[in-house]
């Protein structure tokens, strides 16, 4: 277990949001909220998966909806700290910690938002190494471990509780009717894990990926150094493309920020174009009809100066963006788990091949 | 047709006259600590070169008198703020991550109510008009004058900030609501952060506008008065009054905008060298390229629409330290005249290097002899190295670009230049900024939910509205261009509704000019 300093909280905004594939709304909120805190004298630990008793209870935070209605609603830690109070509630025992279901975005730190009220640690793992939509993309999922039960909390008093359901699609499908009834946006606690579960099934130490992804950019920037190139070699990743955003459509519907980018070819890649595809998240990369990247590799689109990330959200006309790709958790990789993540879970007919094994 | 465009540096003061699309006269003065007396004698030295008469159309101002009200953290008023997304949001109230020199300035006091939408379009919570009125008393017992108001979802639905602002007007004689869906699209608190700034510089926008009235009386000016905006059009002087942050980024719009029309290009690299900055920009069509989505005043991050520019240290007012050829970023500024070696003051200046090269006459020349040609040469290579580290740093791609040369400092920027096609200069390039405010144009602006339509087609009505306007409003109808469009859904009302904005923007058309001119001139011989 270590104390996360001030610097570590604000290398993993940066991190979190890089790995947030352009979903799981901005951490800068979030953020925010955790230098309110630290500025109070507040620490968080970080504690490691293998320091976990096989028993012990761990709850599984996100704050599910629109990107778009984040902006606007912000962040509340508050909410998040009751959905996890209200679990304990329901299921009658008390969280030794609290995980993030996805590193990526500003749900990368509400699980720190919610240990600041729960006096609790923070475990080093998530359930997606990234984010995801949807409730059935984890790696719990991937685990077939229970889907139920689940807290769902809207700041104006209501609270609701899914206590069982069939399967993880139908948690989603109920879940996120609740979602949407709430204004597309919730503070949840999903269902809870034993130690056991999360050394078996949780992608370790993901929120200390992130931090050392933040601390990369931010040292590159600080020295004037290709913060790209500092991404990809702090993860082994890959440059796709470089060029400026030429068109931007998104809608709002079912809950979800749905819609395209194009981008059009500079520098090396003048005279090429290519779309991206979103769901909340960079979903798919197409050049001339045909997919050159897509889930459950990670897409991200980020700044060419600076390295920052790009949300589905917040893109553009006129920015100048680079595509890059970082390798997926290997639990995604199998049959089962591209059956979850693949790009037929989103609807796309095509066949997933990793830009990492070519 | 005539124009007068001024712009309103940190050095100086330029002012051209156009007629008929032609450059007749520019003219350059010192800025004023005071601003308004600099433009007053901006325009006599106009009048004096060319006999302006009384056939003067419009006079159109740009000024960096706002941002760097901002910047320099003076002339702030205090705002009370009133956030209506209660009980959502509280966790971040107003002022969050403000630099907190610049809170301590503008923050008269914050207060939370009830109230605002959802994304869809429906009610988030009961708008609470009685707690509302209460504030307004308080308010108006702590004397503030300058209000914001800022609801949950306002650029989808407005109606709870115009309530407030009602009340607020009932409440509090004589205030100044500045309503957060006018300054920002969706994104609580950059809309917000933008609302502040604005109201906190209304009370120093109305004096500046009001003392370029004067000041244009006082020539004897009749023509009306305009300022020039961030995306390159013009705003009446009573409504740029009441949105001074529209006007942040003018002047380097303007700059940028004088260089493509005096250059004739649409896609280049521009510097604009003044007395105490050089400022790089890309055009595009015409346009500077803008900065990606966050862009921060004075530390406080907002989500303006800005011209994508770097700005360095380096002037015609520069200090210059001959040991080692370090140039600026310390300026004389405005003082030039007095302080310049070659104006008998006692500072070396990036001006007295480019005298004592032979880049530009002025001043006393004798009063160089002391300088080698070696530390002339050493001085120039530096300031060749930071121009070219920075026209390299606004590319896109790998090759060479060309580079227009404008500002009074322009003669710093060599010939050659590593990744530079071609250096165009201008005639008038001195005055490229207010070459930039004389030609800005008119628009026209829809703001409106269209239901039962496609996205396409919304957003074609809308820019069918938009470009009418804007032939109302004055503009070419030739000349239109689409400067701005999006599309928010609204999911809750039936029949695929959604919110479309889009700005339209066109050349002034001189028929119009003309008519409104002789109705002026009529209404004056009348009285």
């Amino acid at each position: 277990m270590r104390q996360l300093s001030a610097e570590d909280i604000e290398a993993l905004s940066v991190g979190a949001w890089i790995l947030g594939t352009g979903g799981g709304g901005s951490p800068y909120h979030a953020l925010l909220s955790l230098r309110r805190f630290y500025n109070d004298g507040v620490r968080i630990d970080l504690i490691d998966p293998d320091e976990l008793d096989d028993g012990d209870p761990i709850a599984v935070v996100s704050v599910m909806g629109a990107p778009l209605v984040f902006q606007e609603r912000l962040v509340d830690s508050r909410l998040i700290a009751r959905a996890v109070s209200a679990m304990e509630e329901h299921i009658g025992r008390k969280f030794k910690a609290v995980m993030p279901v996805e590193i990526g975005g500003g749900n990368g730190m509400q699980s720190l938002l919610a240990a600041v009220h729960l006096g609790i640690p923070v475990v080093d793992a998530d359930a997606m190494g990234r984010a995801y939509p949807e409730a059935q993309m984890t790696s719990f999922a991937v685990g077939n471990l229970a889907p139920y039960p689940l807290t769902s909390i809207d700041p104006r008093g209501n609270e609701a509780i899914v206590g069982k359901t069939a399967s993880w699609k139908w948690m989603e499908r109920v879940s996120r009717k609740l979602c949407t009834e709430f204004g597309s946006i919730v503070a949840t606690c999903k269902a809870p894990r034993t130690g056991a579960e999360v050394k078996a099934w949780g992608i370790p130490r993901t929120t200390s990926k992130a931090i050392n992804l933040g601390r990369a950019v931010a040292e590159a920037n600080r020295k004037h150094l290709d913060a790209i190139a500092a991404i990809l070699k702090a993860e082994s990743g890959k440059q796709l493309f470089f060029g400026k955003v030429v068109e931007v459509e998104r809608r709002t519907t079912e809950g979800f920020l749905r819609g395209r980018t194009v981008i059009e070819g500079l520098g090396g890649d003048q005279g090429a174009q290519v779309q991206v595809d979103f769901q909340n998240e960079w979903i798919v990369v197409w050049c001339y009809g045909q997919p050159i990247v897509s889930t459950p590799d990670l897409i991200c689109v980020l700044d060419s100066e600076s390295g920052e990330a790009i949300g589905t959200e917040t893109i553009r006309y006129g920015q100048r963006v680079t595509v890059i790709a970082l390798p997926a958790s290997p639990v995604f990789l199998s049959p089962r788990g591209l059956d979850h993540v693949g790009p037929r879970a989103f609807g796309y007919d095509i066949d997933f091949k990793s830009v990492f094994r070519s | 047709m005539k124009r007068i465009g001024i712009d309103v540096g940190g050095t100086n003061t330029d002012a051209v006259l156009i007629a008929d699309g032609k450059v007749v006269q520019g003219v350059k003065v010192a800025t004023t600590p005071d601003v308004t007396s600099g433009v007053a004698a901006a325009i006599e030295a106009l009048d004096t070169a060319v006999d302006l008469g009384a056939g003067v159309d419009a006079l159109m101002i740009g000024t960096t008198h706002f941002i760097n009200a901002v910047v320099q953290r003076r002339n702030l008023t205090k705002v009370a703020v009133i956030r209506i997304a209660l009980p959502a949001t509280s966790a971040l109230p107003p002022f969050t991550d403000w630099p907190s020199d610049l809170a301590e300035l503008a923050n008269g006091g914050v207060w939370q109510i009830e109230g605002g939408h959802d994304y869809d379009g429906r009610r988030f919570a009961p708008l609470d008009v009685a707690a509302a009125r209460q504030i307004a008393r308080e308010i108006r017992d702590l004397g503030l004058k300058y209000v914001v108001v800022n609801a949950l979802f306002s650029p989808l639905d407005p109606s709870d900030e115009m309530a407030i602002a009602a009340i607020m007007h009932e409440e509090i004689p004589d205030v100044s609501v500045t309503c957060a869906h006018l300054l920002g699209g969706i994104g609580l608190l950059e809309r917000e952060n933008a609302a502040i700034l604005n109201a906190s510089l209304i009370a120093l926008a109305e004096e500046t506008i009001h003392a370029f009235e004067q000041a244009k009386s006082e020539v004897g000016l009749s023509a009306p008065l305009f300022v020039t905006q961030n995306d390159g059009t013009v705003a009446e002087a009573a409504r740029a009054a009441e949105y001074p942050v529209f006007s942040f980024a003018s002047g380097a719009t303007n700059s940028m905008r004088g260089a493509a029309y005096l250059s004739g290009l649409k896609e280049a690299v521009v510097v604009d060298v003044g007395g105490t900055t050089a400022d790089f920009g890309h055009l595009r069509q015409g346009f500077p390229r803008e900065a990606n989505a966050v862009v921060h005043v004075g530390g406080v991050r907002t989500l303006f629409r800005m011209p994508d520019l770097v700005s360095i240290g380096l002037g015609g007012g520069s200090h210059v330290d001959l040991n080692s050829g370090a140039i600026g970023p310390l300026s004389v500024g405005y003082r030039l005249s007095d302080e310049a070696l070659v104006f008998g003051g006692n500072r070396l200046t990036a001006t007295d290097i480019g005298v004592a090269a032979g880049l530009i006459d002025l001043g006393d020349r004798k009063r160089l002899a002391h300088i080698s040609a070696d530390q002339v040469r050493n001085v120039l290579r530096r300031c060749k190295e930071m121009l070219e580290e920075n026209v390299d740093r606004m590319k896109t791609s790998a090759g060479d670009v060309t580079l227009i040369a404008v500002g009074g400092g322009a003669f710093l920027v060599p010939e050659e230049l590593q990744g530079v096609g071609r250096v165009v200069r201008v005639q008038h390039g001195g005055c490229a900024n207010a070459v930039g405010a004389a030609i800005a144009q008119v628009s026209g602006e829809v703001d409106q939910v269209f239901q039962g339509v496609t996205r396409s087609e919304a957003i074609a009505s809308a820019r069918k509205l938009a470009e009418a306007r804007a032939v109302e409003a004055g503009a070419d109808s030739e000349s239109l261009a689409l400067i701005e469009a999006e599309d928010t859904p609204i999911a809750y009302l039936p029949g695929n509704a959604m919110r479309v904005r889009v700005k339209i923007v066109g050349d002034i058309r001189s028929t119009r000019i003309r008519k409104s001119n002789k109705e002026e001139v009529t209404c004056q011989s009348a009285s």
